[in-house]
């Protein structure tokens, strides 16, 4: 059954024609009444309007936020956790409602936002429901009567600027850690795809006090850049490129405030030759691998879009990797059966067909697909044809993140050389290995400088397994409980028990 | 010495008249290209001097559409090496961008085209 787009007939959404932001507990416009649209990549068209808001929404949100901190951080680790808990029960009763809004804004699809987008965010708020309540502090004792207590305490406000490719998992990320550890947030969702997380808002709104989670909308340059260099947030959080990540750097070491960048990669698959020592289902899987450049239409920070395949299998694994390419369905992402959906905006498009040309000019050779496509019905959305090059890694498309279903392969001779070429990179957020001997997979996975190495798998993010980058992919990690420690402040009490002077004076 | 005619990056007429429209309002301006995840990829135009450049960034040229105060176009010396071999050209295409690039407000965005540097050029630019 292909779902319905939200406010269709039989359809699991209903939006309203407008979304304000959230500040305070209630849903204002912005100051000016500025508003703009939002559009859904699956057909082009606007589906709803969005406050369009400057920096004195900003201002507004940061001040809401500052009311609300020193309440929310007196609570204790139970009562936050017990709310995160609710907040994902939330999300799970009307996880098929979230997922179709999802899959209608940002334009991937519905069977991927069914199955990760939504459960991963729910098992998120879960997760850091779990790791504050066992979040411990520390007693260090320095001698028998000198008593150093370590504690978390939270950092205040912070600001979090969230991506538009996966937008409520994204915000989940950083928010779930933020809340759980006693931060108010001010929150910028991307100007592509502020709604879902705006429908987020609206589920969890009654189960948060007033001020601990503000929202915000907008464009980076109105609304984005006031929040990033606000002097009333205490920390900055961004997922994005390299350029605004150090922008927003030069805004933090203006306030002298801790930073979390994730600033994407070009991530090597790395595949040697034992992976088709059998026709097995461990090799079905690396077949499986080698296509997940194409998962959310490889708008993913770790798209492994760079395959490295051993030279002595190459012709034969190419063969069978790309008939498991040519078999991905693409078509209307509300199709529960299609693989590959909507690129999410009209100028990301353009800049994948930008690369697609580069790649052919410097001499790349297509093995499958190349071009834009369309869908039938569906003729003003961003489609894209899943694509592979052959090539050499020197080449821009093995070295800049296209953002787009574009894999580039190449081949290595032996391990050193497999290392060489992964490493070869600016970026060092993703890789993947995959081989049947472990000393190999173990080795690769240890040298490759990045700082996620999926082995003889890929694209799995569970809850518990850090997440973040190498060189120039960011600074920090997501996705672990030391992520509370990213969102607090250490707070040393040293006690003296003793009740003789030092004696200096 | 380089040829005069020779360039690492330039504009279409297009993205020409669009900087021309957020001088007005932003002042003089600067590109400093970026790289890496969202929007990466994509020339990120600031009120010039916003983005603090240094050793770490290499100019590679400054362009000078009419009637416009001329415009620095950065990019990291990293970066620059992977790139080095292809001239730039920014085009303007309709979209909304992200990052903090001032013209994603007015819906368009700006885009690099690229082609590979000439034998000429790379002469010119000492890469061959």
């Amino acid at each position: 059954m292909v779902f319905a787009p939200p406010n269709a007939d039989g359809s699991k959404v209903t939006l309203p024609a407008h979304y304000d932001n959230f500040i305070g507990g209630k849903w204002v416009p912005a100051q000016d009444g500025e508003t703009f649209e939002d559009i859904s990549p699956v057909d082009g068209k606007a589906f709803v309007t969005v406050a369009r808001s400057k920096a004195a929404d900003i201002d507004a949100a940061v001040q809401a936020a500052t009311d609300a901190k020193d309440a929310w951080a007196r609570t204790s680790t139970t009562e936050r956790s017990n709310i995160l808990l609710r907040i994902a029960d939330r999300l799970e009763a009307h996880l098929e409602e979230l997922a179709v809004l999802e899959t209608w804004e940002n334009g991937k699809p519905v069977r991927e936002t069914l199955a990760a987008d939504l459960p991963l965010a729910i098992d998120h708020f879960r997760y850091f429901a779990g790791a504050v309540r066992a979040q411990e502090g520390g007693i260090s004792e320095i001698d028998h009567d000198t008593m150093a207590y370590h504690f978390h305490e939270p950092l205040g406000v912070v600001g979090q600027i969230i991506p538009w490719n996966f937008p409520i998992l994204m915000a989940t990320w950083k928010l779930a850690p933020a809340l759980a550890a006693g931060n108010c947030v001010v929150l910028k969702p991307a100007e592509q795809t502020p709604v879902s997380i705006l429908r987020v808002v609206e589920l969890i709104a009654d189960l948060l006090p007033d001020g601990v989670l503000n929202v915000v909308n907008g464009f980076g340059v109105e609304a984005g850049k006031p929040l990033a260099s606000h002097t009333g947030i205490a920390k900055i959080a961004f997922t994005g490129e390299t350029t605004t990540g150090r922008l927003i750097m030069q805004y933090a070491s203006q306030n002298i405030i801790p930073v979390t960048l994730e600033l994407g990669g070009k991530s090597p698959n790395v595949f040697f030759a034992d992976v088709m020592a059998e026709d097995d289902a461990f090799f079905d899987k690396a077949l499986e691998g080698f296509a997940m450049f194409a998962l959310n239409q490889g708008e993913v920070c770790t798209c492994p879009s760079r395959a490295l395949v051993q030279e002595s299998i190459y012709d034969a694994f190419m063969e069978k990797a790309i008939a498991r390419v040519n078999a991905i369905t693409v078509g209307n992402p509300l199709d529960p059966a299609v693989m590959v959906g909507a690129q999410a905006s009209s100028d990301q498009h353009e800049k994948i067909l930008s690369y697609l040309d580069i790649g052919k000019q410097e001499g790349a050779k297509v093995l499958t697909g190349g071009s834009a496509r369309t869908v039938d019905g569906l003729e003003g959305g961003y489609y894209i044809e899943p694509t592979v090059f052959e090539g050499d890694n020197s080449m821009r498309i093995f070295q800049e993140e296209i953002f787009g279903p574009v894999l580039s392969v190449t081949t290595f001779t032996d391990q050193d050389d497999a290392l060489r070429i992964a490493n070869d990179t600016l970026y060092g957020l993703g890789a993947g290995v995959w081989a049947r001997d472990t000393n190999t997979a173990y080795r690769m996975g240890r040298g490759i400088e990045a700082g996620r190495v999926w082995v003889n798998c890929y694209h799995q993010y569970p809850a518990h397994a850090a997440f973040g980058g190498y060189k120039q992919s960011g600074i920090g990690r997501e996705n672990h409980k030391m992520m509370l420690e990213h969102y607090q402040q250490t707070k040393n009490l040293l006690v003296s028990y003793s009740p003789d002077k030092l004696g200096f004076f | 010495m380089e040829p005069s005619v020779t360039t690492r990056v330039d504009l279409t007429p297009a993205a020409g008249e669009l900087l021309a429209c957020l001088e007005r309002t932003h002042g003089p301006l600067m590109f400093h290209q970026s790289g890496g995840c969202c929007d990466g990829s994509s020339p990120m135009c600031y009120p010039a001097g916003d983005f603090l450049t240094s050793d770490a960034d290499v100019l590679l040229g400054t362009l000078a559409p009419e009637g416009v105060t001329p415009i620095d176009f950065w990019m990291s010396a990293s970066q620059y090496e992977y790139w080095k071999h292809t001239h730039l050209t920014v085009d303007v295409v309709p979209g909304r961008g992200s990052g903090f690039s001032v013209e994603a407000p007015e819906g368009v965005r700006f885009l690099i085209r690229s082609r590979l540097m000439t034998e000429e050029e790379l002469v010119a630019f000492g890469l061959l």
